[in-house]
């Protein structure tokens, strides 16, 4: 059982369960030297981290960062869970991959750089989506988890799993400059529900492919967390557990708010009404995914073959071009950002989405037209098109796969970003 | 007293990421901030008047939930209000 010391008035903290630590190598001591002669980790130290089995949930922009530092720092197991492969845009970030392996799982990938790093380390693929079903399953044999996920859905599943099975979870997250970490669901201290008892609804928070974000802020904030998970190995330092971390890239300022268990946390409150995982989607209001995907694509509700959508026709890339050739009536909008259209567009006229309501009536003459709007990806314009259709437009339709169809399917110079 | 508006909420404000506002709870300091920035509304609070629950409120390093007064709170003029929503981003793509 995990034992706390908690002192009086003070942060919470948390500590390995007692096991007998296993023995060192001559290389492995000579390897770990640096931290050996630290008197806080010492050889006892290394060898609680050699003991330790570490879980990261995502090998991502988070993911990457913490699990290459703590295969440096010498945790003996290492378990990553990803269901997904390795995209180009990946590199933007995700350091522990490469160029050669794009294309593959990203667990597989991880894996080469992390035994190349440190082949001492034992490392465990779990390549699935994280889910109610399996959670419990896949975080039962670990001591301590770290949360690199990019999504509502999975950072209430990972938090409620890691209350229920009395396990911290080293939590990050980022958007564009900013990122937050803390340790959650340690003995006395906040869970994630208690600082977020309800998630945003979907659409509100953009994700990073629609956001964007500074490839080194995840860097910055994994480490963090990698930094939290080696201080609760070894037992030492001021845990960030009752703390939020604010990290503003931009301003380079770093500042800590107080976070409080809440007494009546449905999770991990004294009286819980959540004793179970639930079903998360639900929980986040998301419709669940057709076939297995990005789950941000099934939050943002980017769309798929069905030809309408909540009452907004969905046109193919094909059939866009099929009609331009043949001149027919019709007009098409752009709704991005004015910095995207450098990079790749198809001469329409631009009104983006986030100001189209105040400029309706700049395509007054256009009302009675069918109109086709387009953004990057088909979720920005499939917004913009139920805008047109309140605001009394007769036919506003939504080109499906956005701008990234096109450069896809029809203009193949075009470049896809 | 100085807001600090977080990076999603920025596009509301005009972009400034910090509001200064005059108020001697905190109630009333986001009562001006909203008033001045009637699109930040819907996002701070539902039809019924009440915070949304992804977002904190954060006087100087304490959370209002957890004051006696909550958003009756008297403030200062040196006092900071900071709000902090829920974002998700790790990048898993």
């Amino acid at each position: 059982m995990p034992a706390s010391r908690a002192k009086d008035n003070e942060m919470p903290t948390a500590t390995l369960p007692e096991v007998e630590l296993p023995k060192l190598s001559n290389d492995e001591i000579s390897r770990y030297s640096r931290h050996l002669i630290l008197p806080e980790v010492g050889i006892e130290g290394q060898q609680k981290l050699k003991a330790a089995k570490v879980l990261c949930v995502g090998t991502g922009g988070l993911g990457a960062p913490l699990a290459l530092y703590l295969a440096a720092a010498g945790v003996g197991t290492l378990g990553l869970v990803d269901f997904d492969t390795v995209d180009a845009s990946n590199l933007q970030r995700q350091i522990i991959h490469s160029t050669a392996t794009v294309g593959k799982l990203k667990v597989d990938s991880a894996e080469l750089m992390l035994k190349g790093l440190n082949p001492y380390m034992k490392v465990v693929k779990h390549n699935t989506m994280l889910t109610s079903a399996n959670a419990l399953e896949i975080f039962k044999d670990y001591d301590i988890i770290a949360d690199g996920t990019d999504n509502f859905q999975t950072r209430y599943l990972v938090n409620d799993a890691c209350v229920l099975l009395n396990k911290p979870n080293a939590y990050g997250s980022i958007f564009r400059f900013e990122g937050q970490a803390s340790v959650f669901a340690t003995e006395d201290g906040p869970c994630y529900r208690c600082l977020y008892p309800e998630p945003p609804p979907p659409g509100l928070v953009p994700s990073c492919a629609e956001g964007g974000v500074l490839g080194i802020l995840p860097g910055l904030v994994g480490i963090i967390q990698a930094t939290e998970v080696i201080k609760f190995i070894l037992g030492i330092g001021d845990s960030l557990a009752g703390r939020l971390l604010l990290v503003d890239a931009l301003g380079m300022n770093f500042r800590t708010l107080k976070l409080r268990k809440n007494p009546d946390c449905p999770v991990c409150g004294t009286n819980p009404t959540v004793t179970a995982l639930i079903d998360y989607d639900q929980f986040c209001g998301i419709e669940k995914p057709a076939a297995v995907g990005p789950l941000e694509v099934a939050r943002d509700k980017a769309v798929g073959d069905a030809p309408v959508i909540d009452g907004i026709r969905q046109i193919s890339v094909e059939e866009l071009k099929r009609k331009l050739d043949a001149k027919e009536d019709i007009f098409v909008l752009d709704v991005r950002e004015p910095h995207e259209v450098p990079i790749a567009n198809i001469g329409a006229p631009l009104i983006p989405v986030g100001q189209l309501e105040k400029r309706v009536g700049e395509l007054a003459a256009h009302k009675d037209r069918e109109i086709v709007i387009h953004c990057r990806s088909g979720s920005r314009s499939q917004k913009a098109a139920l805008i047109l259709k309140n605001a009394g437009f007769k036919n506003p339709e939504n080109l499906a796969g956005g701008i990234l169809a096109w450069a896809d399917k029809i203009d193949k110079t075009m470049p896809k970003y | 007293m100085k807001i600090n508006i977080p990076t999603p909420l920025r596009a509301y404000t005009g972009g400034q990421q910090t509001v200064t506002v005059p108020g001697a709870t905190v109630g009333e300091a986001l009562e001006q901030l909203t008033g001045a920035h009637s699109e930040l509304r819907q996002h701070l609070y539902t039809g019924d008047g009440k915070l949304r629950s992804f977002v904190n409120i954060y006087l100087n390093d304490d959370d209002i939930r957890y004051l006696p007064e909550k958003d009756a709170t008297p403030t200062e003029e040196s006092d900071e209000l900071t709000i902090i929503p829920s974002i998700a981003g790790g990048c898993l793509l």
